[in-house]
């Protein structure tokens, strides 16, 4: 089912949740909303399942327009970030419970309920597990009953809230890459909420970047990770080091070098440079670069992380290098490198250096204490 | 590429039921010390709590067992239980109901004045319960604002049932509500939410998930409010004009009985008081008992 979302606003009291957001997704899209706390990215998802109601703006579903309508006639499978099972029934009940409460002719027979329930159990691999209370499952476990019980209804989109926040380093890795094959198996429109870029670039077809209630970038992962449309989206998807420099006719000049480096920039002026760490590299003492001296060496995993201040300004930059870099290993504190950017991405000069993020607040806290737990 | 492994399909650790580290290792206190402050208050339970029940009962039984039936059976005593099971009757399923609406409208909704409803939800707790019942004099006195009114029209609530009913309404106001209040608070609105966007009605979601979520709370509730419903005495004592036969609850039937040295008989009718505490004391007992048991289970992981 395509989704087509159009001009939505939310404000809670003063605060606006959501600024004008609009949105494309394709039937059978697996979506990342993605932005810092407070950036409007869970209300967006509520919204779209009807838990929220938009100030002002559309939301069709398959063309037709469902703004108005309350939660429980729209047919979405919503996932929460606890996973909100009844603690009082069983798994099977828990899955069953969607088809149990129609009316009428609407409802299944019971052997039809009790069938679906098997499949869906066998679908998140807890087959056998039926009989149990969500106090006898691992994290792991009850997401996966969480999942089969949205899916029972079939729903025409599937919602999910922070899906992984609460689950340890493992499960969370497992979880991710079983959800992806059962999106590529069952094939339902997805959408989930996420503040951990990985998590979003690993799992998601296309990635919407959020801040401040407004999309910064809708695109696949490698758009937004080596295309980043705004500074913010430069910062968010990753560290960042920003330098300043100087483009005059199609040429980028670092503050404080003489080296210049060809930029597709068309326009002339002041500009912050974005640079990821892993896209700076030790060069030869002749090759163009900047000068640093090393300040810190740390060893993680298979990277060598080195943080160095520029000889010109002292401003400090930070380096992530592969542990077989023959120019990187057996660095020190004090040692004097050379270091050119391989990519980079230029935008106007800010007249704040980093681009800021609204002030935490606490996650998927109801609604209305958002914006008290703000201030 | 899968690896052997995956972490999300595995069962929860098995821990044991024991606490994994030894309770109270560091703040515990000496043999002696722990000796004598239990033994402080074991002797203090049993001079003032143990001691007067036991008290109640012997001296209820004092001339034998058949003065004892005799008393229960008189018929201003069996009147006196009637009227008190009848204002208890309709007391507790009045706040019973008043009391789940309330916490559920304080609890899953906002709205202006919420906090005005709390303080007033607590007003009988902190209010006298004697001028409870000289707020209901007032109101249907024959000189009060609604008396001559409903006299006019042969409505009797003073010195009768509705009076008695409606001061035991009053005092018994809080206790469900204030039992289910942070019980309800504490699990939040993403049940429901789940339930709404699965298809389930308004109904259906309150039916199947808030008061499953609820019950033991809600049954603690309803044992605490019964328990004073039934023992009520100054409001009730301020409403009823003590009409024997007709408008003595079994407090006020023991008062009167004691006024008038029949010792024996007013133990006897306290006896059942006593008992019907001693009754609600147990059933409490088991129900947190079931309910820390749920309760641990729930928050094991």
């Amino acid at each position: 089912m395509n989704i087509q979302i159009r001009g939505i606003h939310k404000a809670f009291a003063s605060f606006p949740a959501l600024d004008g957001v609009n949105l494309d997704i394709e039937s059978g899209e697996l979506i990342a909303l993605l932005g810092p706390s407070g950036s409007g990215k869970t209300t967006l998802l509520r919204t779209i399942a009807g838990l929220e109601f938009p100030d002002a703006g559309e939301i069709s579903f398959g063309g037709e327009n469902i703004a108005s309508r309350p939660v429980r006639e729209r047919g979405v499978g919503f996932v929460f970030q606890h996973y909100a099972l009844f603690k009082h029934m069983t798994v099977a009940d828990n899955i069953a419970f969607g088809l149990n409460v129609r009316k009428g002719s609407a409802r299944p027979s019971k052997e039809a309920i009790q069938q679906r329930v098997h499949e869906l159990l066998d679908l998140v691999q807890l087959s056998g597990l039926d009989k149990r209370y969500p106090s006898q499952l691992s994290g792991g476990q009850r997401q996966r009953v969480a999942l089969a019980r949205a899916l029972a209804i079939d729903p025409k989109v599937l919602l999910l809230d922070e899906p992984f926040g609460a689950l340890d380093a493992k499960v969370r890795k497992d979880l991710r890459r079983w959800l992806r094959e059962l999106h590529d198996k069952t094939g339902y429109t997805t959408i989930f909420v996420t503040h951990d870029q990985e998590e979003a670039l690993e799992l998601a077809d296309r990635v919407v970047v959020m801040n401040r209630g407004r999309i910064e970038q809708v695109g696949n992962n490698q758009q937004v990770y080596e295309q980043p449309a705004t500074p913010f989206v430069f910062d968010f998807l990753g560290s960042v080091n920003i330098l300043p420099g100087e483009v005059k006719d199609r040429q980028l000049r670092f503050d404080g070098s003489d080296d210049v480096w060809d930029s597709e920039s068309k326009e002339s002026g002041l500009v912050d440079i974005y640079v990821r760490p892993h896209d700076l590299q030790i060069v030869d003492a002749a090759a163009p670069g900047l000068d640093a001296t090393v300040t810190l060496v740390q060893r993680a995993g298979a990277l060598i992380r080195i943080s160095a201040a520029l000889a010109t300004s002292g401003e400090r930059i930070e380096l992530e290098l592969s542990h077989l870099d023959t120019l990187a290993r057996s660095r020190q504190p004090g040692d004097a490198i050379r270091v050119a950017p391989i990519t980079f991405g230029l935008f106007p000069r800010a007249p704040h250096r980093r681009p800021t993020t609204l002030p935490d607040v606490v996650p998927n806290a109801p609604a209305e204490n958002r914006e008290r737990a703000r201030n | 590429m899968s690896p052997a492994i995956d972490h999300s399909l595995q069962d929860p650790p098995q821990l044991p039921r024991e606490p994994l580290i030894e309770k109270n290792a560091v703040i515990t206190e000496a043999p002696w010390v722990r000796r004598t402050l239990t033994a402080v208050a074991l002797l203090f339970l049993c001079g003032f709590l143990l001691l007067p029940l036991v008290a109640v009962f012997v001296e209820a039984l004092r001339n034998g067992v058949e003065t004892y039936f005799e008393a229960l059976k008189d018929p201003d005593a069996l009147a006196a239980i009637e009227l008190t099971l009848i204002a208890a009757a309709i007391a507790v399923p009045l706040n019973l109901v008043f009391g789940v609406s309330a916490a559920w409208a304080i609890t899953k909704f906002e709205f202006r004045g919420k906090s005005l409803l709390v303080s007033l939800i607590d007003l009988p707790f902190s209010v006298s319960p004697v001028v409870a019942g000289l707020i209901y004099v007032l109101i249907f006195g024959s000189h009060g604002w609604a008396g001559p009114w409903l006299s006019e029209h042969g409505i009797k609530v003073l010195f009768s049932t509705p009076g008695i009913v409606l001061a035991t309404v009053f005092v018994t106001f809080p206790f469900i509500a204030r039992e289910l209040i942070p019980l309800m608070t504490e699990q939040g609105t993403d049940d429901e939410q789940a339930a709404l966007s699965l298809g389930a009605t308004g109904w259906q979601t309150f039916w199947r998930v808030t008061l499953p979520n609820i019950k033991w709370g809600l049954l603690y509730g309803v044992l605490l409010c019964n328990a004073r419903a039934m023992g009520e005495f100054g409001a009730v004592s301020v409403v009823s004009g003590h009409i024997r036969g007709q408008t003595n609850t079994m407090p006020l039937h023991v008062e009167i009985l004691y006024n008038e040295y029949q010792f024996s008989a007013a133990f006897a009718v306290a006896s059942l008081l006593a008992m019907l505490a001693l009754l609600t004391l147990g059933i409490k007992s088991w129900l947190e008992w079931r309910h820390s048991d749920e309760l641990s289970a729930t928050r094991r992981h």
